[in-house]
């Protein structure tokens, strides 16, 4: 899946004529790379008030714990001699009217310009709750607007996100820290003018915890694992620790086989729909690798059709393998206690099931019931001290995609403040965050990898 | 039919370990994880370009993904082909070299013809016995459209002398040798070397020594079609066979035989035999097929500290040999030999199992190896019993199909059968909470036959 327009003018021939027409400039973006800094350049920490013990200083003290380079700007002083910012962090979690947003604002506003190549913006700040007076949910819910606007206003690979904490969360907590690592790393590369609710969670003990191998001992199921995403994810977990488990359809299984070698896991032929996937995947998870910690219900199929021209088969098969699978194997891991504590689980939702697609209405109904589902299976688990969220992909370079004809493959390609579409690895580095025991806090969010398409929110 | 009084069941020694009943030394067991293989192809199907290296490594993958064997040092993994390139002398280790197993884990070619699959499971399964490896596999591959060919005899012989040639006139000189039909290239037979005749042939005249009719053929054919479809559409194999090359099940199942269909077939086999209605068709005979199949063996606690499962144990085989070269016995009825001696050493009856697969190289050659041990005379006279060696009953036999409908890559059978024998009978058990026993029997070219026993066996401590 080679996009060789961003190849041609991410610095190669037709780069200044790109630029002259006006044409989308995307660049080759920062991902993952273990042997690479957090970010591509000193920090700055933007908001708080001089010398004061808040919530600045705790995010400055955090990032500093992180072998960064931290410097702060408080008020309007904002200190000199960086030629460019590896990432730009703004706290406005005490910001209590919207005048209050007139400092960091224009600070970063100065910045901008000096952010690095595939830089970040990342906003910390409070989201709109129940109790809020009108101007303290203004302040609040204009951050959001504020955010987005900013993340389309970001050029060559830089994203802008936002860590939303709820109420009763910290700045400092490990949830709200493990948002705000997420969205510096190369790991959130394909996320863009997200923001992402934080609460407290459970109380988290990380001692002995290995921000490198974060899924260390944990056990991960992925469904639909034989190829394209799903393939991905897996690799994505066994890289960051977890033992998995493949699982999809026993007509997948070469390819599926191919992933269980590749990650050291092992592969489970199974069609997610049958009444007994959950017991099975259950049985394998737990007597071959003594528990079940991660589920990542991945498996998906596309039937489209003008919902005029709607075969019962068509609309049948979408919502069994996207949703009534989904519901029935979580369902049984619920009934029976299957889960190991605190499990974490996380399922694809899409952009077509916040935006609606013309010719996907099975599909889009399939995807937004996800969404559905994940903030009442959110409650359910919380109990378990475990989490599920979804995360819902915009245009993936995948066989899928690949597929579209020319044309609006490319315009779908372009739709986004990225100007690119993702790569698996960009879904699985989202998920592999979801799954990991430092996002406990993060629950019943849907988070959109989706270079910040400019479809939906 | 004539009936006898089976020897006494030996239930009672299910606690018994590998071993325990007279002249059978007590070993720890060799206890059945699991297998794979991948589906089998009509031959110029799905893998005609396909090796045997290409198909048993595949198998491997297949096994090593199901079981988590990535990197894992083995005992041994033992396997072969029947029909083998020269190139292919180190098949079995040059697959291994190609999966994701350990490069450190060795390996050996066998070939004992269409036994080589289940020879070789018992093979690993003794050294695990004698503790000698703690794991291993057993299986092989067979392709007959990526067969060999062999050049003449007269051109090998003119090649090898001019590659031996000292000088450019020595080596004219052998060139000289050759003659227009040298050239002609030799395919690969199954023709029994000593009497030319094909197996076919020769399961012919055992037909018709026995009396097997069409209609009992046909339906045998029928029943294995039916049988592995089910299986199939029951997701049995969903941990048995992995997918290759495009190809998710064995392409010579035909779910929507039917009897009339299978009756509408012309023989093929036995049309020169005098006094006797040729009976042998394509329906109720084993296609020439492609295919590679894997078994994983181990010990008990090998097994258990991989978190691995445990379906059966290789309780014990028996190898036997005819001679149907200047003796009058049929080709492939060795198994109808090993049986009863494999019986005896346990103590069991015939009527002492589970389940019975009995590899339908032909349909017939089922029927001919009941007809024989249910016939006094044969038993007494061939097999040195006092009687019949007894019947079984047929609803325990081939339950989930056999070689007639998911083919016959000759080396990959033995796995296939081993495999779902093991399955079934850790099912059985699971029902009935009690062992469940299995009698495997395979014919081979040459007058081979292997039979072996397969119990189920919870996991947990040996027997």
């Amino acid at each position: 899946m080679t996009d060789s327009y961003l190849k041609a003018v991410d610095g190669g021939l037709v780069k200044g004529l790109a630029q002259r027409l006006g044409l989308p400039q995307p660049v080759v973006l920062r991902r993952h790379d273990p042997s690479a800094p957090l970010v591509p350049g000193p920090v700055l920490v933007v908001g708080g008030r001089p010398d004061a013990a808040d919530d600045a200083d705790a995010v400055a003290r955090a990032l500093l714990g992180w072998d960064l380079d931290v410097r702060q700007a408080r008020g309007d002083a904002v200190p000199e001699g960086v030629e460019r910012w590896g990432a730009i962090v703004v706290v406005v979690t005490e910001a209590k009217t919207p005048e209050d947003l007139h400092d960091p604002v224009l600070a970063l506003g100065a910045q901008l310009r000096r952010l690095a190549r595939c830089g970040r913006v990342v906003t910390v700040s409070r989201a709109p709750g129940d109790g809020d007076s009108p101007a303290l949910a203004a302040t609040r819910a204009g951050v959001e607007g504020f955010l987005r606007s900013v993340a389309k206003e970001l050029r060559a690979g830089a994203t802008a996100n936002g860590v939303q904490l709820v109420a009763g969360a910290g700045a400092g907590d490990p949830a709200a820290l493990a948002a705000l690592h997420f969205f510096l790393s190369g790991r959130s590369a394909f996320v863009d003018g997200q923001l992402l609710e934080v609460g407290a969670g459970p109380a988290w003990d990380a001692t002995g915890f290995d921000r490198s191998r974060p899924l260390a001992g944990r056990v991960a199921v992925v469904t639909g694992a034989a190829r394209g995403i799903g393939a991905e994810v897996a690799r994505t977990l066994a890289r960051d620790g977890a033992s998995v488990v493949v699982v999809d359809v026993p007509a997948a299984g070469e390819a599926l086989a191919a992933v269980a070698n590749e990650v050291r896991g092992t592969a489970l032929q199974l069609d997610v729909t049958a009444d007994d996937a959950g017991a099975r995947i259950l049985e394998h998870a737990r007597s071959r690798h003594g528990g079940l910690h991660v589920l990542v219900h991945n498996a998906g199929i596309l039937r489209d059709k003008l919902l005029a021209n709607m075969r019962p088969a068509q609309w049948d098969a979408v919502v069994a393998v996207n949703l009534a699978a989904q519901l029935r194997i979580t369902g049984h891991l619920l009934d029976v206690g299957g889960f190991s504590e605190a499990p974490h689980i996380v399922s694809l939702a899409s952009t077509s099931g916040i935006a609606g697609n013309r010719g996907q209405t099975n599909y889009g109904f399939s995807k937004a019931g996800v969404i559905g589902h994940t903030r009442a299976t959110a409650r359910l688990v919380a109990a378990l001290g475990g989490t599920a969220n979804a995360v819902a992909p915009g245009f993936i370079e995948t066989d899928m995609t690949a597929s579209i004809p020319l044309v609006p493959r490319q315009v779908a390609r372009r739709a986004s403040s990225l100007q690119q579409g993702g790569q698996p690895v960009d879904v699985a580095e989202a998920i592999a965050f979801l799954a990991s025991p430092g996002s406990t806090g993060i629950t019943g969010q849907v988070l959109r990898v989706c270079g910040q398409n400019l479809v939906g929110r | 039919m004539a009936t006898t009084p089976e020897p006494a069941s030996s239930r009672s020694e299910d606690a018994g370990a590998s071993g325990g009943a007279a002249g059978v030394p007590r070993t720890r067991d060799a206890v059945i994880v699991g297998g794979n293989r991948i589906p089998f192809a009509r031959a110029g199907g799905k893998y005609a370009a396909a090796s045997n290296q290409d198909m048993f490594t595949a198998a491997l993958e297949g096994l090593v993904a199901r079981f988590g064997l990535q990197g894992e040092r083995l005992g041994e993994v033992v396997g072969g082909a029947v029909l083998k390139h020269s190139r292919d002398f180190n098949l079995v280790r040059e697959s291994v070299l190609g999966s994701s197993l350990s490069p450190q884990t060795p390996a050996y070619d066998l070939q004992q013809a269409c036994a080589t699959g289940l020879e070789a499971v018992v093979s690993v399964a003794n050294k695990i016995r004698l503790g000698q490896v703690e794991s291993g596999i057993a299986g092989g591959a067979d392709t007959v459209s990526d067969a060999p060919i062999a050049v003449s005899e007269g051109l090998r012989r003119v090649l090898l002398e001019a590659s031996h040639a000292r000088s450019t006139k020595a080596r004219v000189a052998a060139f000289a040798k050759l003659r227009p039909r040298d050239l002609a290239p030799l395919s690969p037979s199954t023709d029994e070397p000593r009497t030319g005749l094909s197996m076919g042939e020769h399961q012919a005249i055992t037909t018709a020594r026995w009396g097997i009719t069409r209609e009992a053929q046909d339906a045998v054919a029928l029943a294995s079609h039916r049988n592995l479809a089910a299986a199939w559409d029951s997701g049995f194999f969903d941990d048995l066979v992995t997918p290759f090359r495009g190809l998710t099940r064995d392409q010579n199942l035909r779910p929507d035989s039917s009897a009339e269909k299978l009756a509408s077939l012309r023989p093929v086999f036995g049309a020169r035999l005098e006094g006797t209605e040729p009976s042998m068709t394509a329906g109720n005979s084993t296609p020439l097929t492609d295919g590679a199949s894997a078994v994983l063996l181990a010990s008990r606690a090998w097994a258990a500290e991989r978190h691995l499962p445990v379906l059966a144990r290789v309780v014990d085989a028996e190898t036997a040999a005819v001679d149907y070269v200047h003796g009058h016995e049929g080709l492939l009825m060795a198994p109808a030999h090993a049986v009863p001696r494999l019986l005896a050493r346990h103590g069991l009856g015939l009527g002492d199992f589970d389940l019975y697969e009995i590899h339908e190289a032909f349909a017939s050659t089922v029927l001919t190896t009941l007809a024989a041990w249910e016939d006094a005379d044969y038993c007494r006279e061939e097999l040195g019993l006092d009687g019949p060696l007894g019947s079984i009953d047929r609803d325990r036999l081939n339950v989930n199909g056999s070689s007639v409908a998911a083919g016959h890559p000759f080396a990959a059978t033995g796995g296939r059968i081993v495999a779902t024998a093991a399955k079934l009978a850790a099912a059985r058990a699971a029902e009935t909470g009690r062992t469940a026993r299995a009698l495997v029997s395979v014919c081979a070219a040459g007058g081979l036959g292997v039979a072996a026993i397969i119990e189920s066996a919870a996991p947990g401590t040996e027997a």
